[in-house]
């Protein structure tokens, strides 16, 4: 069995994974830096990547060790060389080559969003290409028409704030704290989400997305109005949000004739999103791949699954390869 | 025992293997590809040219800094890697240390000084003692001009060296005369010395778990300094 250990630490993450075969999950190990970053209100770069070097060697030894392998039995180490933070993504380069040279096995450096659009492949076996692809996290918000494995087409994306981004930066506005998608998730439960309209940016006009108008009008909304229920505001908001996503999204689907959408990153967290995707899928009679909470976030799996596939299409990658920060999606 | 060496603690990187024979082969390469492009491929090709294998390795010895953040990170997560996949135990040692082996045979104050960017310099003072130095301060980090105003302080003859101390040649030479620069030969720590002095302490195991090793940093990251003097205003 082709087993790929992978490792991920473009962020404030410290994963590592063992993967076989592109699909099959044999451990998948997060060390969340939360904790550390809470106090400052979002991920401090400097930090970040202090913390990495702490602790990924112990999660890569956890990952081998649920897996139940040691060291040489992997058929290659893959890594996110970007996009990311440069000075976290270069300690899970360095750690990743020193690796596959001791071990004698390949290297493989990995896009960090053609990873997550390998999640859906690790929870649904039966998933079948070509999909649609809605990626929302807090960097990215993209639609990407997935055709076969390394061939992607990029069909709408935001234009100025990421769909996550948008979450984390009313969350702080409303004193809710970080990380900001969780925290508007939680209250938005207890809030009314018809009690303010607030603007869909672009909702419908082609595939672009645009959110930092949504953001701007509940900052002046909440500022003219003080006394409003703070959860009625976060389900408003999420409320907006999430109807942008979901119309796109199946916009998508229509356009290209897919038969399903995945959804992947951080935000694909978000309750909301995940039932309102659904319900449209189910209405339109297409698949929707929901992966768990655990594959949508950043993670080593999908990191693991995607070098694998690399491995086949491309072979290896050399190991005087670096970290790029602002590296893009592959597009074909 | 074989040592493998890595050395990022400053612009400069390097690799070395060594043994009870002394140097093997060593590599380095001040300027070029940074440090996370070329560390991995310089060890490989170096322990082809010398005709080892990574599995006779028994040591690893890293430069702990302090020095750049970044290059040491890479030198550190490289190192915690091959010494857990080698299953071999790690040796730390200092850029600082490193630098002042270097002038060890000099009678006056040995200051080696590492550019910490930001206007700052990493530095500590030795002085020669039988068999090598022996470091009389703790390390620190602090203007170019502090470091100046310390070693007028000394009235001694001073001898400084390193990449701090050709940047900031200007500050640190000050007017009184007894502070000599040393120059670009000694502007970097080297992985050869790094396996030297890490032998004898192989030999008295003085180890350190791959997990345990971490960069001397000897500064917090900024956005903690800015959050403790809020919390302190
Ligand atoms: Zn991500």
């Amino acid at each position: 069995m082709s087993s790929v250990l992978g490792i991920e630490t473009s962020c404030d993450e410290t994963a590592a994974a063992v993967v076989d075969e592109g699909r099959g999950v044999r451990s998948s190990v997060v060390s969340s830096q939360i904790d550390l970053h809470a106090r400052f209100g979002g991920v401090v770069p400097e930090i970040a990547s202090r913390a990495h070097v702490d602790l990924l060697t112990p999660v890569v030894a956890e990952a081998l060790v649920e897996a139940g392998l040691e060291g040489p039995d992997v058929a290659a180490v893959a890594a996110t060389i970007g996009p990311g933070l440069i000075g976290s993504l270069l300690v899970g380069v360095s750690h990743a080559k020193a690796l596959a040279l001791v071990w004698g096995v390949p290297f493989v450096g990995v896009n960090h969003l053609e990873a997550h659009l390998y999640a859906s492949f690790l929870e649904e076996p039966s998933l079948e290409l070509p999909v649609v692809v809605l990626l929302v996290s807090g960097g990215h918000t993209l639609l990407i028409h997935m055709e076969a494995p390394g061939h992607y087409r990029l069909l709408g994306q935001t234009i100025d704030d990421a769909a996550g981004e948008a979450f984390d930066k009313v969350a702080r506005f409303l004193g809710l704290g970080y990380p900001g998608g969780p925290a508007i998730d939680r209250l938005a439960v207890e809030g009314d989400a018809s009690a303010i309209a607030f603007p869909r940016g672009m909702r419908d006009e082609g595939l672009d997305f645009s959110f930092s108008g949504v953001k701007t009008s509940v900052i002046t909304y909440v500022r003219k109005h003080p006394q409003v229920e703070t959860a009625d505001v976060a389900a408003s908001f999420q409320e907006a949000v999430v109807d942008v996503l979901v119309t796109k999204a199946a916009r998508a689907a229509d356009q290209v004739g897919a038969k399903g959408i995945c959804l992947a990153g951080g935000v694909a967290a978000n309750s909301l999103l995940r039932e309102r995707l659904l319900d449209s899928c189910i209405a339109a009679g297409r698949q929707a791949y929901l992966p768990s909470r655990a594959m949508c976030t950043d993670n080593a799996a999908m990191v693991a699954a995607a070098g694998w596939w690399r491995l086949q299409s491309d072979g290896p990658t050399s190991l005087a390869v670096g970290a790029y920060p602002n590296l893009r999606l592959p597009l074909s | 025992m074989i040592i493998l060496g890595i050395e990022t603690a400053t612009q400069q990187v390097g690799c070395a293997f060594g043994g009870v024979e002394g140097v093997l082969a060593s590599f380095s390469s001040a300027r070029g590809r940074r440090h996370a492009e070329t560390l991995v491929p310089a060890i490989q090709f170096l322990a082809e040219q010398a005709e080892l294998d990574l599995q006779q390795v028994s040591v690893i010895a890293v430069d702990i800094g302090p020095g750049l953040f970044t290059g040491l990170r890479v030198g550190i997560a490289t190192a915690k890697a091959l010494a857990s996949a080698l299953r071999v135990p790690v040796i730390g040692l200092s850029s600082l240390d490193l630098l002042a082996h270097q002038v060890r045979r000099t009678n006056r104050l040995i200051v080696p000084v590492v550019d910490a960017k930001r206007g700052e310099v990493f530095s500590a003072t030795y002085r020669q003692v039988p068999g090598g130095v022996q470091r009389l301060s703790d390390f620190a980090v602090g203007s170019p001009q502090d470091l100046a105003n310390e070693l007028l302080a000394h009235r001694e003859e001073a001898l400084l060296l390193g990449d701090g101390a050709i940047r900031y040649a200007e500050e640190l030479d000050g007017d009184a005369g007894n502070v000599e620069l040393a120059g670009v030969a000694n502007a970097y720590p080297s992985a050869s010395d790094l396996v030297e002095l890490a032998h004898p302490r192989a030999i008295r195991e003085e180890f350190v778990p791959a997990r345990e090793i971490e960069p001397l940093y000897l500064r917090k990251a900024d956005a903690e300094i800015n959050w403790q003097r809020r919390e302190h205003a």
